[in-house]
Parts: structure tokens; sequence; C-alpha cells
């Protein structure tokens, strides 16, 4: 273990200077890169893609070139359309339920030095967490492309409940890909899936989690393309993915950044997120790409700690290569083998990372962190205790990381309350429960919560639970 | 198409074009079941006919892969495959037999040895070039300069849903043969070939390409029958697989056999 350790800091020293040798402007360091970027005028905002930096660009089979061009297409047309920007705002507003708040930490932010922490609710949005903004946006683009069937991957099922609640409200079919131990971890979300009319299909390839729900998909989008659109769940992807997603969740940082302003009267001083794919990250961090006074901070999933090699740490210790169409920081073997990443949060366990993600990290605008499970988790029962609020356990990375920086910023600091944080609660936990419990000891060893099961009343026999039961037509169409 | 440098492919499909027939080309994974296996199957195929030999590298995340090729390269791996053995596999059957062998790679693997590492040794092991199910030209800029250094074929897909734009730009970019997918899907035995196949090639013909090879579903002697009418070459790869698995290296002879059959006017009896 200790040899694995020292093999993992080694690469990931080498990965911090090879990065700045071929990727970086310039410049001494990483903050300085930055530095040289923002002061020099040039934007980091609205990155068009394909490529960010070296990284992005389109790693995929021909058979699918002409289905991502007719995306890319769609995609631009649809963004300088003055009814297409109108339809989406639309529903944002009167279905999803934005603007989400910014809501004061203000228990919470004892915890963190003292630091006012500010929480962007996209834990509040209609299906509970920030996902839903983009699936609007792309079902919209397959209405408009005249497709009749979405497909999706999903990790922790958040983006698979968004998916299949787009389709039931704009009439398409919707196939899910998820990793058969996803299935396990989130059985909830797989029957949300099935309640709201759309096909759960469980990928038992590889390690059975969302890279091999990814690749099902795609898979399914090569032999279907004609009549269905890939709705890719997160910032990565081959190009227009990464811009496109982004784009649909820039909305976070411009509603984020308007309210702190107006809280506040000033801009933050750190921003933080959690880092899968990173679609919620990207979303609050770019509007505040181009202020040169907020730090910006990522997440990543460290599992059991980075130094065990189980984790999900792809910027922190993964090298550059290409999955999934982009080329991308990736945790990979010493032959291109991706390898199997590790988190207690289905929504992180991924091997790689949004290329722009990797970009703004080569460069040094934005720094990415591991959290470990058990640091994850700390945060997570601390803001249910503090604050009222059950987060997912994706952004509990972001929580954990908040305190952190919330304790560095503050260090010596006359008035801690001058410092600013937001961090982007990306989801709500009910999805996680099952695993909280497991996590803080709560269950018998059967598996049921303890103290649950002393009734000796009879269970209620089928008359009674029948009513519970599902009678529309609609809502058994597409189950076999 | 790129025809400056002499072509190993290129060769082989013009030696069974000189006997009046299409060429076959056999893929098989390479260390499925293991390394030695691999290079015997290989020699056996290109004994029994097979003109071309395409050796698939094992990938942890084969998406143009259907259900029998990733059950096979998900057991090589976890057999302990490696990828610089697929350079054993290449000298084992370049060195026994007169086929191009050419090595069929997603290309992270390729990535991470370093392009023009990657092709130094394959070159140094005789193979004849690359397949690249995942790498377009507009992305190969380093693959372009490394084969044309080491004198690799490049062979890039085209599809039913590829656009004259894109089928002109990648017959150009292409050295060897054009690989053409009969179908919009992944690889697997089907029933039938896909119509859309013919005018693919027809397509990709009129684009410029000399020589275009189909392959994706042709399991059968009827499918090259039907394809060897249009095309350049042949290529079946599940069927194989399904072979070695199940009934190992004369399994695979004997399909090689009964496929090659299916080639044309004047098929070779040697």
């Amino acid at each position: 273990m200790a040899v694995l350790w020292l093999l993992e800091k080694l690469n990931y020293q080498l990965n911090r200077t090879v990065r700045l040798m071929v990727d970086a402007p310039t410049a001494d360091s990483q903050e300085n890169a930055a530095d040289a970027f923002l002061q020099g005028g040039a934007s980091l905002r609205n990155a068009p893609g394909p490529y960010f930096g070296s990284y992005g660009g389109r790693w995929m089979p021909e058979s699918l070139i002409a289905a991502l061009d007719e995306v890319e297409d769609t995609f631009e047309k649809a963004k300088a359309d003055p009814e297409f920007l109108a339809q989406l705002k639309d529903l944002n507003k009167n279905y999803s339920g934005r603007p989400s708040l910014l809501t004061e930490a203000k228990r919470f932010s004892q915890h963190a030095g003292g630091a006012r922490i500010f929480l962007k609710r996209e834990d509040l949005n209609h299906t509970g967490s920030h996902k839903i903004n983009n699936v609007l946006g792309q079902a919209l683009l397959a209405k408009r492309m005249g497709k009749t069937r979405v497909i999706a991957e999903t990790g922790a099922g958040q983006h698979g409940v968004a998916s299949a609640t787009a389709a039931a409200l704009l009439g398409l079919e919707c196939v899910v890909y998820m990793g058969a131990e996803d299935c396990r971890r989130q059985a909830l979300n797989v029957a949300r899936m099935q309640l709201l009319g759309a096909t759960v299909v469980p990928v038992t390839n590889g390690s059975q989690t969302l890279k091999d729900a990814i690749n099902d998909a795609l898979r399914d989008w090569v032999s279907n393309v004609d009549n269905t659109h890939y709705l890719l769940g997160t910032a990565a992807g081959a190009h227009p993915f990464p811009a496109m997603v982004r784009f649909f969740h820039e909305v976070i940082g411009e509603e984020a950044r308007a309210q702190i302003l107006e809280q506040t009267g000033k801009l933050p001083d750190a921003v933080c997120a959690c880092i899968g794919g990173g679609s919620n990250a990207i979303g609050i961090f770019h509007s505040f790409l181009d202020d040169a006074s907020v730090k910006i901070y990522g997440f990543e999933a460290g599992g059991d700690g980075v130094e065990t090699g189980r984790h999900a740490a792809a910027i922190t210790l993964g090298r550059p290569g290409v999955l999934h169409g982009a080329r991308s920081y990736l945790m990979q073997d010493e032959d291109g083998q991706t390898i199997e990443s590790h988190s207690i949060s289905a929504g992180l366990d991924y091997p790689s990372v949004g290329p722009e993600h990797s970009y703004l990290a080569d460069i040094g605008r934005v720094t990415y962190e591991p959290i470990t499970d058990t640091e994850a988790m700390d945060a997570f029962r601390l803001l249910c205790r503090t604050e009222g609020i059950i987060p997912a356990i994706e952004s509990s990375h972001a929580l954990a990381g908040a305190i952190k920086v919330g304790k560095q910023l503050t260090q010596g600091k006359e008035n801690p309350a001058d410092t600013i944080i937001i961090v982007n609660l990306s989801g709500r936990g009910d999805k996680d429960v099952e695993t909280a419990a497991a996590w803080f000891d709560m269950l018998d060893e059967d598996g049921n919560v303890k103290g649950t099961t002393l009734s000796t009343r009879k269970p209620k026999g089928p008359a009674e639970r029948s009513n519970l039961e599902i009678s529309t037509d609609e809502a058994g169409k597409d189950q076999n | 198409m790129t025809e400056q440098m002499t072509s190993k492919s290129a060769a082989a499909i013009d030696r069974a074009k000189a006997q009046g027939r299409a060429a076959l080309i056999g893929y098989l994974p390479a260390g499925y079941p293991d390394v030695q296996s691999s290079i015997d199957a290989g020699i056996a195929m290109a004994r029994n006919g097979a003109d071309l030999i395409e050796i698939g590298i094992p990938y942890s995340d084969p998406v143009m892969d259907g259900a029998v090729i990733q059950a096979a390269t998900t057991e090589a791996i976890a057999n302990g495959f490696r990828v610089s053995s697929v350079f054993d596999v290449v000298a084992g059957i370049t060195a026994a037999t007169d086929a191009a062998v050419l090595v069929m790679t997603y290309w992270n693997p390729v990535m991470r040895m370093g392009v023009d590492e990657f092709s130094r040794r394959l070159a140094e092991a005789g193979g004849a070039g690359l397949i690249t199910p995942d790498l377009i030209p507009d992305e190969a800029a380093e693959w372009f300069a490394a084969s044309d250094k080491y004198g690799l074929d490049r062979v890039f897909l085209v599809a039913p849903s590829s656009t004259p734009e894109r089928l002109a730009m990648t017959v150009e970019a292409s050295r060897g043969f054009v690989y053409a997918v009969s179908i919009m899907g992944v690889t697997g035995a089907r029933q039938s070939v896909s119509s859309a196949a013919e005018k693919v090639v027809a397509d990709t013909h009129a684009a410029g390409a000399e020589r275009v090879c189909v392959g994706l579903g042709v399991s059968t002697a009827d499918h090259v029958r039907e394809i060897a009418a249009y095309a350049d070459g042949v290529i079946v790869g599940t069927a194989l697989v399904a072979a070695i698995r199940d009934g190992g290296v004369d399994a695979v002879a004997q399909l090689t056999k009964n496929l090659s059959a299916g080639l044309g006017r004047a098929t070779a009896q040697a």
C-alpha cells in the first residue's frame, strides 16, 4: 500500500508538471497562468468547443458523427432563437420552479471557520437536482430534430429520473441505461423512473456503474440514431455535449451571481461544487470564471482516500486520455485501460471528467481537490443537523470542501464573516437515505431501520394495498 | 487515397483481385483465450483462405462491439492480457504466413503508449497498419505523422450515415482500404446483410476509394458471396470469435474455409 501511495503521489506530481509544460500558457505557476489569462482580457466564458485547450474533441465512431453534427446544428440554431429560449425559460420557471433559492446556512457556517456559507438550492428543483435544467433543454432539442425516443445513462438515478420526467412531459419514449450495481444502490430511483413511464435497462457489463451505462447507451444510439436522441447527462462526451450541457446549466451561476450581489452587495470569495462529470459545477462556475477575485473549487470523489487507489478523483490522479468521445483527465492503467472508480456517491462514480474542467485545472483557474467518503458523510450529517436540509451525497462533497475552504480563507482574519462562500447544493438526499442509514449504523442485520420492526399488528392485506396500484393506461405502457 | 508508399493491405487485396475474387479479412481479439492461441488461430485463418488478418486489442470500453466480442475481450483482460502482447501476435502470424496483419484498436491504448512508439513497434512486428473504430480523420494528426513515418496503413471507417463530404475526406485520409460499416449498429452476427452496405460501397468508390471492404454482421458464406459481388473485401469478426470460443483453433480453420468458399468467381483451391 505504501508503495502504491508513493507511486500515486509521484504520478500526481508528474501530472502537475507535465500539465504546466504542455497545456498552460507560459507562466511560472498555475495561479499566475490564470491571472495572466484574466488580466489579458481574454474571457473564459462561453467556450464554444469542440476543444478546451487540448481537451474535448470528437473521439467517436464515424457512424455517430452525422448525429453529433445534427445535434450541434440544432443547438446552435436554438440558442439564437428567441422562441426556443422563451420556451426553456417558461419551463424553468413554471415547471422546474426556478429561480432556485440562495439560502444562507448560518449554523453550518460556524463549522467553516465562520465564513458566511450560502447554498444554491438546486435540491429544490422539480425532480430534486440540477439535472432537470439540462434534460428540459435537450428534450426540447430532440423534439426540434423530430426524434420520438430519448435514451439516457444514469449513475445515482437523478439524471435518469430527470430524463424520464422530461420525456413524459414532452411525450417522448424514454429508455434509461443504469449499471446493475447502481440499480441496487438506488432502487428507489429505478421505481421512480418506471412510474414515469421509462424503461430502465440494468447494465451488467464491466464495473456495472455509470461508465458502462454510457457504453450501452452509445451502442443503443448508434443502432437507433434515426429516431433517437442521446440525452447525455453531464458536461462530458463528444462535441457538442460539453458546451451544450454547460449552456443549459449556466442558469445556476447566473442566478447565484445576481442573488449573492443582492443579498450581500458583493461577489463571493469562493464558489464550491462537487465534480463527477462536472455539469452542476460548470453550470455554477461559468458566471464567475471571469471574476478574478472569486476563487473556484471543484471537489472530486476521494472514495476511501486517494492513497488507497479506491476513488474517483480523475483530475487529481488521472492523466489525459480519451473516453466516451472526449479527451480529458482519465483514470487509466499503464495500458490505457479505464480503471474502475469508487465512491459512496453513485453520481460521482465516474473515472473521467468533462473536458472543460481539465482545461480549467491546467490553466489554474479552478482548484480541484478530493474529498473522501468519510469527509462527505460528516458534512452530510452536519448539514442535516444544522440547517434541516438533507443533501445529496454528491453535494455533500462540495459541503465538505467548503468547510475546508472556509477555514482556510478565514485564517488570521479579524472578521471571518467578511468571507463569503457559495456552495452549489446540486441535489437533495432523499435518494440517499438508505446509503446514509447504513453508513451511520442505523440498520439492523436484516437491513431494516433499527426500531421499526416492533409493531405487533398484522400487516395490511393485498385488498387494502391494491388501492395504491396505478391504473391508468399511460403508466403501464412502456413496461414489459 | 494516399498511395505514395507501399501498402501491405492494398497488396493483399490486389492479390485476391488478380485471382478474380474479393479478399477475406478475419478478425480475432489478441489474447483470447491466450496469446499463443491468437497466434495459432491467426495462422489458421491465413492458411484457410483469409487474405488479411485483423487482430483486435481488448479494451475496457469497446463501444462499437456487441455482446460476443465484448465477452471475449473482457475475458482476455481478466486473464491478464497486456497491450504490448499484440506485437507478439502480429509478429507470430507474419512470420508464418503471407497474410497482411492489421491491428484493430480503440484509440486510448495507442495514446497511452504514445502514438509514435506504438507505430514503431507495430511496424517492427511486421504489422500492416491500424483499423481505428473510434478515431476519425479529424482527430488523427498524430496518427497521420506516425503512419507516414513507419509506412503503416490507416484504415478509417465510413458508415451509412456518412455525408458525401465526410466520405471524400475519409477516403482521402485512408491508406490500404476503407472499412465500410454495413449497418448502423455494433458488431455481431445478423440474419442478413443490410441493403445499406451496397450503397455505402458504391458511394465510397465514387468518392475515389480504390479498395472498400465491408464489415459488421457478416457471418456466413452466403453473406460473403453477397458482399463479394460488389466490395473489394469482406470482413468477418463475431462468427470467428464464437468459433474460437466454442471449438478452438480447429473451428476457426473450418469456418474460414467455409467463408472463403463464398468469395467469388474463381475461388482459390489452394
